[in-house]
């Protein structure tokens, strides 16, 4: 298969007891942004030191370009990181930063010279060679650092969630430019990340991984939209969970009552038997207010009252609770500014179309 | 007002407060370091023409110039002393980098106490179980008779072998800790980066590990030849009667001798020695001797 950059074959590490990476196959192809989402400890660092040849796998190989990366040692495989921290080399200039690997395969100085002068133009750093690494605000190191990475032309830049030491503002501003540089360049990036914002963002396609197996692959808008696990469902996005017992289920719809006693329908996520546990999740922009019942008709209608008020700019949310059952939901404000004279412990009409309520079965441990 | 005035009379108060606390240093200084040291100027300088007269003279300099054996003393110790502190950081470099990098938790202290135990007895003490090591009724050269490596016992005392291995054993832990504290502070990430970059275990070392570690390595190594240079004990016990030590020098003028005036001389040089060959080595490592004393 000659478009895969990176195929990962049923790899497996072990440490001691503990599985960090378990049984896992994964492909990239050429020219596309993938990224690993997890939380903390799932084994993407793992995962990622495996590509990158800083660990070698217990079972399963790896293959970079159609080629096997078995005992290739990391300074010989086509493979180039960005460290979290970034690793600049702080007792060198920028420019001897970004010639270091060029230095190491004995490229002539002139070669060298030339390379990283472009290189940093491309990067929108032209003329920094002779700067020194603290003299750079976060960005500038950041985009040093994916420099002295793609001077060397790898078949796969890994990113090891090289935005984590960034302010928010700016963080939100390096999304964009990594997104064009990876556009610009064509390199194969794999991200790293535990924040599904920057995956979903950025990426061609995400991985969601979860104690060293991966949950769902796929585009960011199906992991939003078809999340395959509760894991996924729950990890990928806001969500409302509500647990219960299948009640009824017809071809479309599943009905149950959530453990506090909510009737609620839901859209099956594979086919689920009568009387099996089920999770559903419910998005916040998915429920729908209104200060008359009737208005939501023919949706699933319910009366809650503000419990507070969550104001973030386009992201305000409300917390209801329901006021039969005392469940609470996150509801999201319509960006009109309809509800914007909401108040803490008005009562209000919600509701949400069932074919946008997705539910899982669970297997109880 | 009545804060403004409060304030200006504080001023020369915290003033005084700060020159007590500084009080006993300053007569440390002062008292053991400042006034001995101008004493063996004036001392140096001088030569008795007739008993209990004296002039201004530069004969002990002279002497020391025209008598090669003090010289050839002078070149000996500079020299020993230089090839005692590069081999004290050949053993401690890969020493340093074991305990910090490659050894974790509790192996990690326990290491460094070992660099640490050898202190906790007095300098005599250790000097004296080297010789009885080394000396030739003692166990290393029986050892060698055991395994047949010699026919007969081999005296391992007095040679500048046995001077260079006290000196070393001596040094190790005043190059072991600055350069543990150097590498500490490196971050492994810099040395996967150039790892990742294309770079290989001795580039790396080269490039990355040594200028980071430089100013612990400068402050290990200006340490070490300071105690080396000034070391009376190690080689005077383990070189015997002919070490040539420099400070053995110094000894006999001032104690055998009872000539002073040769032996602050002497002592002069020897200050001027160990000045020009620190400045020399951080001039030519491009190194700052204060940057070199923030990090050490």
């Amino acid at each position: 298969m000659p478009d895969l950059d990176l195929e990962v074959d049923r790899v497996s590490k072990r440490y001691g007891a503990h599985l960090a990476v378990d049984d896992l196959s994964l492909a990239v192809g050429r020219g596309s942004f993938f990224s690993i989402l997890g939380p903390s400890g799932c084994g993407k660092t793992t995962l990622l030191r495996l590509i990158a040849g800083f660990l070698e796998p217990d079972s399963g190989d790896v293959r970079i370009g159609g080629r096997s990366m078995r005992s290739v040692l990391p300074n010989r495989r086509p493979v180039n990181m960005v460290f979290q921290h970034l690793a600049l080399f702080p007792m060198m200039s920028v420019g001897e930063n970004v010639g270091y690997g060029l230095a190491r395969r004995g490229a002539a100085h002139a070669l060298i010279r030339e390379r990283v002068a472009t290189m940093l133009k491309r990067v929108g750093l032209p003329g920094a060679e002779a700067k020194r690494i603290d003299q750079l605000s976060g960005g500038q190191k950041q985009r040093v650092a994916i420099a002295r990475s793609l001077v060397l032309e790898p078949t796969l830049l890994l990113l090891d969630e090289p935005l984590g030491a960034l302010d928010l503002k700016l963080r939100e501003h390096m999304k964009i430019e990594l997104k064009q540089l990876q556009a610009d360049f064509g390199t194969t990036f794999v991200y790293i990340t535990h924040d599904q914002s920057e995956a979903l963002v950025l990426s061609d396609h995400v991985a969601v991984m979860s104690a060293g197996r991966f949950e769902q692959v796929g585009t960011p808008q199906e992991l939003y939209y078809q999340p395959r696990t509760p894991f996924v469902a729950g990890f990928v996005g806001a969500n409302n969970r509500l647990r219960g017992n299948a009640a009824r289920v017809d071809g479309q719809f599943v009905e149950f009552e959530s453990a506090q006693g909510l009737p609620l329908r839901a859209r099956p996520s594979g086919p689920i038997a009568a009387g099996a546990a089920v999770e559903a999740f419910v998005r916040p922009e998915v429920v729908l207010l209104a200060r008359d019942a009737p208005e939501l008709a023919p949706m699933q209608r319910f009366v809650g009252s503000v419990e507070s008020l969550l104001f973030d700019g386009a992201n305000s949310a409300v917390l209801l609770r329901e006021e039969r059952t005392g469940t609470e939901f996150r509801v999201a404000l319509p960006q009109t500014g309809q509800f914007a004279d909401l108040r803490e412990g008005e009562k209000v009409a919600f509701g949400f179309d069932p074919q946008r309520v997705v539910c899982f079965e669970v297997t109880r441990t | 007002m009545t804060a403004a005035v409060s304030t200006d009379l504080a001023a020369p108060r915290t003033r005084l407060a700060l020159f007590l606390l500084f009080a006993p240093a300053l007569v440390w200084l002062l008292g053991l370091i400042v006034l001995p040291h101008v004493e063996l100027a004036v001392l140096s300088l001088r030569a008795r023409v007739a008993p209990r007269i004296h002039e201004f003279s530069f004969a002990n300099y002279r002497t020391f110039i025209d008598e090669p054996l003090y010289w050839h003393t002078f070149v000996r110790t500079a020299t020993i002393s230089i090839i005692a502190t590069a081999c004290t950081l050949l053993i401690a470099f890969p020493t340093a980098w074991y305990i910090v990098k490659i050894a974790r938790g509790r192996a990690k202290s326990l290491l460094l106490v070992l660099c640490l135990i050898p202190f906790w007895v007095s300098e005599t003490v250790r000097t004296l179980g080297w010789m009885i090591l080394l000396r030739e009724s003692g166990v290393m050269p029986h050892f060698l008779v055991m395994l047949g490596v010699t026919a007969q016992p081999v005296e391992m005392l007095y040679h500048d072998a046995t001077i260079l291995v006290g000196l070393v054993y001596t040094s190790l832990l005043f190059m072991v800790v600055p350069l543990a504290n150097a590498l500490e502070s490196l971050d492994d990430a810099l040395i996967e980066a150039a790892y990742d970059l294309g770079g290989n275990a001795w580039s790396i070392l080269r490039q990355i590990v040594i200028p980071h570690a430089a100013p612990g390595i400068a402050a290990g190594s200006i340490v070490v030849f300071m105690l080396t240079l000034g070391n009376y004990l190690t080689p005077t016990l383990l070189g015997g009667k002919n070490s040539l030590w420099f400070t053995e020098q110094i000894y006999t003028q001032f104690i055998t001798r009872f000539n002073w005036e040769q032996g602050a001389a002497f002592g002069f040089l020897l200050l001027m020695l160990s000045t020009a060959i620190v400045w020399l080595g951080l001039t030519l490592t491009g190194q700052r001797f204060g940057d070199v004393m923030r990090r050490a």
